[in-house]
């Protein structure tokens, strides 16, 4: 090789960078491992973070521990799909358009809305991106937060709108858990209102409600959902008048990783269109008139547009993507309503047990899905502890989150809580010890 | 009736095992479905009387009823139509289409890393943060900065929180820079992520050798330069090699440099962008450290900063604990200069494993072997194209080489079709008509992971191409001719947008 290239040493190939802008030692990072001695060293490491399976569990907020079935994992591994890189070259990448088409499709069923995109990184991400393109339709820089979305989301929101002239109005939560009246806070300069369903607390906003004071001034409603599962039950948001879904797909198959890699996702009416971050896939027809799938309407993106792009966003989540495709496919229309009622039922136990305490309060009266505020006397650290000692990971402290509802915890029940671990749960925050 | 139309009416629509695949929502038959639930342990609920009639949706369009048999055969007959990497040799210019280690996939799903939640307490997420530092000090040592954010999603993210910290260092000396200096040949996300954090573009263009010149830096620093985004090496797959006499320049004048870590596969252990003056720069842990590229995601762009930027890193950061802390690490929030967070939890954790334990498993030597492997690889392939294709820039190639379409003038034969004419040959096309300043470009990586075989039989087919231009443009010019579906219509896709499948209307 070095021979057809006219060189004597692999050296050599490095003349254009000058010796004073090598590296004149080895890179200090420890020596090679076998992939044996990987493997183990990885393990110990693993063992070493709790997890879901590790421990009855009932902490959400965001991030939510669903039952995957086998088959979701089965076809991620496929190397097909997972080796593969952004569908550029069509022909030889129908495998991932088709299921990005079909994505895009269950998105816009379970939103309510008519066009979805090709996902982004996260839900806090898609929330910003959102935010700024309520702010490119609308050419108005004014964004109403309600204090009830995930403070996560919240801080990437702020972090996303730094450098922007864009001005950041916080909407309080009323006593019952859902979102104050907005009327006083949009006016004439407001881009849109940015609302989470079910909100952070756990708590059912009305999105028609925030929908009609948006629309009153001319602003978008952008309802932002944190757990997706709840799409199954609730009325889409699209019809209840939101202009823009966006959120974290996380629960359907995704593993929780610590969080990431997650599933953003985003929808919107098609009249906006053009003004959608991140990839699309459209349906077209080969030479022959055959269907297929294609990238499109990529004039909105930075590879075209450059510094004129909707957003820099390149990649999306696509094996992500996936997963929540064949998730979505495997529970269908009657498995995924089946599963929101039985999460729904697992916290109408759980509340009604914590309610037949004297320990413990439900301090926030609105009606909730999956995820509910819990009371508990003393600390909230210490009722986690307590649960912890049973093998129980409670819950999130929300000392920090939301000093002024004093000692609370935000506790989650999926379909993996079983009766008894929520009776052991119950048991543990509102004292006893075993 | 033809065999053909035999096999289409017999209804398995295949051309033997090439399978026809319909929409997920074309195979949907009421009634079925693939998932069970455990007996219901608690008391049933009427969700109606729970949350109120109005508050719930009637039917979940858009959704399929179908069984655990079709949706695997429906997947599994969709993955054969894609070309990966695990099936050949992917050369797709700045995305670094290495082979990606099982190992790491195995890995990677281990139930402590998979199946942990970002909020549970730091005591029991210990692993996973210990990984987070050593990988911050890894990725630190090998670029030569001197601080680590791992929370950027992506490479365009990371270009975001690094021009965010740009931003922030100046305002806290109380300057108000508002460009940002560009070269031509800088991938689309650059200028877009300047653009997003509310700068002015302002493009420099490439010298006549492809390099990046001092005096067009000179001219164009002002006072108002917050920064100049370079890409090292260049998409052009060329060392900068006036990178260090630029950045005197831009450090005089009170900017700083952003790298783009793209091409970092070139450097690894030969070279330090921290050592070449370079002040923030993001890595692409699905490029150069092999995470899969996954489809289009997810990846990974943690980014290095120099000393003088660390204060505004996105929150929270990994702490090691000392002294009276005893042992282990914890997670820290208070930096008041901080950007903010740019991820909801810590980035795309999955990720990170898999790229720390890449790391781990090569070393020092390994992860130098694949800079240079990487580099006599895209040179073995512009020595033996060189003469059939033209070479717009024909200096050393680093991990990449830029061919454009030029000596197929007058044979109607284009750069767009070479490429599709490559997927009949059993190849994925290099990435297509960027840098923008070639005109026609073919931009060719062929990693390290391939062997001179490989090389030989690709080279072969780029070959046995611009013969077929000349003898027969047609064939090339109508290609692909071998893949389920010939050229897509992408001015139709786009004049009138289909991005959704729709029940048909009864008639």
């Amino acid at each position: 090789m070095l021979e057809a290239i006219g060189v004597g040493s692999v050296e050599a190939l490095f003349a254009n960078v000058a010796q004073k802008h090598r590296l004149q030692r080895p890179l200090a990072i420890p020596a090679a491992a076998s992939e044996q001695e990987l493997v183990a060293e990885f393990s110990a490491l693993a063992a070493r973070n709790v997890h879901h399976a590790s421990h009855d569990w009932f902490l959400g907020a965001g991030c939510y521990a669903h039952f995957i079935p086998s088959a979701v994992d089965a076809i991620a591994s496929r190397s097909e799909f997972y080796t593969a890189y952004t569908p550029y070259q069509a022909e030889i990448s129908q495998g991932t358009l088709q299921a990005i088409f079909e994505w895009q499709t269950m998105i816009c069923g379970l939103t309510g809305l008519e066009v979805s995109n090709a996902s982004m990184y996260d839900g806090a991400s898609a929330a910003a991106e959102a935010a700024l393109m309520a702010m490119r339709i609308t050419r108005r820089t004014k964004v109403v937060v309600a204090n009830s979305v995930h403070p996560h989301y919240r801080e990437v929101i702020r972090t996303y709108l730094r450098g922007l002239e864009a001005q950041i109005v916080a909407a309080p939560r009323a006593a019952d858990g859902r979102t104050a009246a907005l009327a006083g806070l949009v006016d004439g300069g407001t881009a849109c209102v940015l609302l989470q369903q079910p909100n952070f607390w756990g708590a059912i906003e009305d999105v028609a409600a925030a929908a009609a004071a948006a629309h009153a001034h001319g602003a978008k409603l952008v309802v932002v959902v944190g757990e997706a599962l709840s799409l199954a039950l609730l009325r889409s948001p699209g019809s209840l008048g939101a202009d823009i879904v966006c959120g974290e797909g996380q629960s359907f198959g995704v593993p929780m990783s610590l969080g990431g890699p997650n599933l953003g996702f985003m929808a919107a009416r098609m009249a906006s269109v053009r003004n959608l971050p991140g990839r699309l896939v459209g349906q077209t027809v080969d030479g022959e008139g055959r269907r297929g799938f294609v990238l499109t309407l990529s004039t909105r993106e930075q590879h075209i547009r450059r510094e004129r792009a909707t957003s820099n966003i390149c990649t999306n989540q696509g094996l992500c993507l996936l997963m929540a495709t064949v998730y979505l496919s495997l529970l269908g229309r009657v498995g995924l309503r089946r599963l929101a009622e039985r999460n729904l039922a697992k916290a109408e136990y759980a509340k009604a047990r914590v309610r037949a305490t004297r320990e413990l309060t439900l301090p926030l009266t609105a009606p909730t899905f999956n995820e509910f505020v819990v009371g508990v006397r003393g600390s909230a650290a210490a009722a986690l502890e307590r649960a912890l000692e049973v093998g129980i990971v409670g819950g999130l402290d929300l000392a920090s989150y939301a000093p002024e509802l004093g000692p609370a915890l935000l506790v989650c029940t999926t379909e993996l809580a079983t009766r008894q671990a929520i009776d052991r749960l119950v048991a543990a925050l509102a004292g006893e010890r075993p | 009736m033809s065999s053909a139309d035999r096999r289409a009416r017999v209804g398995n629509a295949t051309n033997g095992f090439a399978y026809e695949e319909p929409l997920l929502f074309e195979r949907s038959r009421p009634g079925r479905m693939a998932c069970s639930l455990p007996r219901c342990d608690v008391p049933e609920t009427d969700p109606a009387a729970v949350l109120g009639a109005a508050a719930l949706r009637d039917d979940i369009e858009g959704l399929p009823e179908l069984s655990e048999v079709d949706v695997i055969r429906h997947f599994t007959r969709l993955s054969t139509w894609n070309a990966s990497v695990d099936l050949g040799l992917y050369p797709l210019g700045s995305c670094t289409m290495k082979y990606n280690p099982k190992v790491n996939e195995k890995i990677a799903r281990l139930p402590g890393f998979s199946g942990a939640h970002p909020l549970q307490p730091v005591a029991l997420m210990q692993g996973f943060l210990r990984l987070a530092f050593e990988l911050e000090r890894n990725l630190a040592e090998i670029s030569g900065m001197d601080r680590v954010t791992l929370q950027p999603a992506a490479g365009a993210q990371g270009e975001l929180a690094g021009i965010m910290m740009i931003r922030a260092f100046h305002e806290q000396r109380g300057e108000k820079r508002r460009k940002v200096l560009i070269p031509d040949t800088a991938h689309g996300t650059n200028p877009a992520s300047a653009a997003l954090n509310g700068y002015e573009v302002i493009p420099v263009p490439s010298g006549e050798d492809g390099l990046l010149h001092p005096e067009e830096i000179e001219r164009r620093m002002t006072p108002e330069v917050a920064a100049l985004m370079i890409t090292n090496p260049s998409t052009l797959g060329l060392f900068e090699e006036h990178i260090a006499r630029i950045a005197e320049i831009v450090h005089a004048r009170g900017g700083l440099i952003y790298g783009d870590g793209a091409n970092l596969n070139a450097l690894l252990g030969i070279s330090r962008p921290g050592d070449l003056g370079i002040d923030v720069m993001h890595f692409n842990l699905h490029k150069t450290f092999s995470t899969p590229h996954g489809g289009g995601g997810p990846g990974a762009g943690p980014v290095g900063v120099k000393n003088a930027l660390a204060p505004f890193l996105p929150v929270p950061v990994v702490r090691k604990l000392g002294g009276q802390e005893g042992e282990g690490f914890t997670l820290d929030y208070d930096f008041p200069l901080s950007i903010g967070r740019l991820h909801a939890n810590f980035g795309n954790v999955g990720m990170l494993v898999r790229a720390y334990a890449y790391i781990r498993s090569l070393g020092p030597d390994g992860l130098r072997r694949c800079a240079e492997m990487a580099v006599l690889n895209a040179n073995y392939l512009l020595a033996r194209l060189r003469g059939v294709y033209h070479v717009p820039y024909d200096r050393p190639a680093m991990h990449e080489c830029v061919l454009s379409d030029r000596h197929l003038d007058g044979t109607g034969v284009t750069t767009l079709d070479v490429a599709k004419r490559l997927i009949d040959y059993g190849y994925h096309p290099p990435t297509v008509y960027f840098p923008l300043i070639v005109h026609g470009a073919l931009m060719i990586e062929p990693t390290e992971s391939e062997s001179l075989e490989g090389l030989d039989r690709f080279v072969d087919a780029l070959l046995a191409i611009a013969e077929e231009a000349r003898e027969d443009p047609e064939l090339v010019r109508t290609a692909p001719h071998h893949t389920r579906r010939s050229r897509l219509d992408e001015t139709r896709a786009a004049r009138q947008p289909v991005l959704r499948w729709q029940p048909e209307e009864p008639a």
